[in-house]
């Protein structure tokens, strides 16, 4: 899952991006609302973390051009002004949810995880398919009940696909989830990480559409 | 504690008495004057009225001594036997005197007036001689008479007087209550308004001896009120300020906390120590700040030497890792700026720290006096964005070019301290990049 950080605090944007990274989520980061701005017109994102002082405007221009776009990613504020209302101009703005600083990272993980499920309109925290069943909180997969070990990158494109069930993804647009754009990827990286799947899952879990992507194999 | 309105009760009353009792004295005395004149007339017209009244033969003066004639004098009657008449041969022997006159002569001297004593009382006798009847006439009353009208008198102001003075006390008691209406109405405001009540107090209606007092109150909760919203703002502010960096240790914490990688960890405690600098230096400001705004009307005066000060600083502020070196050109060793000590090393000490910090690897931060008198510090960072520069001294603001541990306070602490004694702080981007800051005596 993708996930930008647009916060200009030094220490607190390193602390979010690795942390976040531990939580399994894919962090790019950024500083300013310029930067910001940049970004989001140019790549995809999950869900977005946004401070609202920055140091050339406020977080809330940022979510207001934002939905101007018709750009529904999720929103979580993160900001020193936790007043009841502060935090109503944020959510009116067109933000989903909102922190007060000094945050809990690990709150700040439930809450991105809570956001990306409330969108993709999942009723449980579990993510379900055919026998599968992956556990976002704990970063733990079952096939059938049994726990699977995978690696990091193994687990974030399994994620992927099933955050989006029965849907054919590109190779790019995984690559895009996985990968911040500071990144370099090795061209065939994703066939890599499909292969190891295949291997711990069963060779239909994943299927192969050629010329087009993949996705999971099996019906609902 | 002392009462204005018992205070002006008092003195109210005493002189009002004192007026009083002067004007009764001099009543008395005058009176006692008048009622002298007056009866010392009569004497005399009495005295000549039996003398003439004996040559016209209307009292037959009887030779025989023992034979005795009354004579009904009356002149008011509430003052009973108020004038006794003696009539004495020139030989000594008493011809005839008026009832209730003394037997014994009333007086030894020939004509006008005489006091004596008879019988343990004074008499004031007026003689007149008839030599042609051999006769003299004594016509006296007694002192004790006149003693009396003029006690009457003065009685008769006291009394009512007497009668009169509570009222009157009464009277200034309650003109002085009125009067002080005004001073009664502040108190009672005063003390009825809670302590954080810093409104002004209504002046309008009160007179124009309070007005000052009610002035400078009124001002006084002015000033206290805005020092109060200064302090409410900062605490805000700092609050507000603090809690990012805090916000940034707990993750970086909580990212040490959670990660297995030993180069993670590493990397997140080396994150906490530059937040727990940043954050050092930003509470460090906070209270730079706090002291410079606490009296914000005081100008401070003093002088200093510009060069010391300075080599001190660049001494602690040089950063040795980054290979970053504080030039001081020799002239400002001969420099000396109008700014009280305290305050130039507080100013210095941001700039320089703001020099240093936006220097590049081996930059240089160079410090010369200025052609203007001032003193110029100059650095190789990437200046400020000419659009920041209007902003760039508020508090908190924090330009793109930021350093790592900027908190957006230096420049508003240098401009404020600067400010205090009447200097200025003005910022250029200069032309072959970099910042020059220039402290200057004020246009």
């Amino acid at each position: 899952m993708r996930v930008l950080i647009v916060e200009d605090d030094a220490v607190l944007r390193d602390g979010l991006r690795v942390g976040l990274g531990i939580g399994g989520f894919n962090t790019d980061a950024v500083e300013t609302c310029e930067e910001a701005d940049a970004v989001l017109k140019n790549h995809e994102f999950d869900a977005l973390v946004l401070d609202l002082m920055l140091p050339d405007g406020s977080g809330l221009d940022v979510l207001k051009s934002m939905r101007e776009r018709r750009d529904t990613t999720p929103v979580l504020l993160l900001t020193a002004r936790d007043r009841v209302a502060d935090r109503i101009v944020g959510l009116d703005a067109g933000a989903d949810d909102y922190l007060g600083k000094p945050f809990d990272l690990d709150e700040v993980a439930a809450r991105l995880r809570a956001l990306l499920r409330r969108a993709a309109g999942r009723p449980g925290a579990r993510l379900e398919w055919n026998g599968l069943s992956l556990d976002p909180a704990k970063q733990k997969v079952e096939q059938d009940g049994k726990p699977v070990h995978l690696s990091r990158r193994e687990y974030a494109v399994l994620h992927t696909l099933m955050a989006h069930p029965g849907q054919i993804l590109s190779r790019s647009r995984i690559e895009e989830k996985l990968y911040g754009w500071q990144e370099e990827v090795e061209s065939n990286a994703i066939e890599v990480h499909i292969h190891h799947l295949r291997a711990k899952l069963g060779s239909d879990a994943i299927q192969t559409v050629r010329g087009i992507g993949y996705r999971l194999g099996g019906e609902m | 504690m002392p009462s204005i309105s018992k205070r002006l009760f008092i003195i109210l009353a005493v002189t009002t008495s004192l007026v009083w009792l002067s004007a009764v004295v001099w009543i008395y005395l005058s009176t006692r004057a008048e009622v002298e004149r007056v009866l010392d007339a009569r004497l005399m017209e009495a005295g000549r009225m039996v003398s003439s009244l004996i040559v016209s033969q209307e009292i037959v003066v009887d030779s025989t001594p023992s034979s005795t004639t009354g004579l009904p004098l009356r002149a008011y009657s509430t003052y009973d036997r108020q004038l006794s008449c003696q009539i004495w041969s020139l030989q000594g022997a008493l011809i005839g005197r008026s009832d209730g006159a003394p037997d014994e002569r009333l007086s030894e001297h020939a004509d006008g007036f005489s006091e004596t004593v008879i019988g343990g009382e004074t008499w004031r006798v007026y003689a007149v001689t008839n030599e042609e009847l051999g006769v003299r006439v004594l016509v006296g009353d007694s002192m004790w008479i006149r003693d009396r009208l003029v006690n009457d008198v003065i009685r008769g102001l006291l009394l009512p007087a007497l009668l009169i003075l509570p009222i009157l006390g009464g009277l200034i008691w309650l003109s002085v209550r009125r009067g002080l209406e005004p001073l009664r109405k502040i108190a009672g405001d005063l003390e009825t308004r809670h302590a954080s009540d810093l409104s002004p107090i209504d002046g309008a209606a009160t007179a124009t001896e309070i007005a000052p007092v009610l002035h400078s109150l009124n001002g006084l909760f002015a000033r206290v009120a805005g020092l109060r919203e200064r302090e409410r703002n900062f605490t805000a502010f700092a609050a507000h300020e603090l809690r990012t960096p805090l916000a940034g240790l707990k993750t970086q914490a909580q990212v040490a906390l959670a990660s297995d990688d030993a180069a993670i960890r590493k990397q997140a405690l080396s994150q906490i120590v530059i937040g727990v600098d940043r954050t050092s230096r930003l509470v460090r400001q906070l209270l730079d700040m706090s002291s410079l705004e606490a009296f914000d009307q005081v100008e401070r005066k003093g002088s200093v030497r510009a060069g010391p000060v300075l080599r001190a600083l660049a001494e602690e502020l040089a950063d040795p890792v980054r290979e970053v070196t504080v030039e001081i050109s020799p002239a400002l060793d001969m420099l000396t700026v109008e700014i009280e000590p305290e305050l130039f090393t507080l100013a210095a000490r941001n700039l320089l720290e703001n020099a240093v910090n936006h220097s590049p690897q081996s930059g240089v931060v160079r410090c010369r006096a200025a052609e203007t008198g001032g003193i110029v510090i100059e650095d190789d960072g990437p200046g400020i964005p000419q659009e920041e520069l209007p902003r760039i001294t508020e508090r908190f603001f924090r330009g793109r070019h930021k350093a790592a541990v900027g908190s957006g306070l230096g420049l508003a602490i240098v401009e404020l301290a600067l400010g205090r004694s009447g200097w200025q702080l003005q910022l250029f981007n200069r032309e072959t990049g970099g910042l020059s800051a220039v402290i200057g005596v004020h246009a």
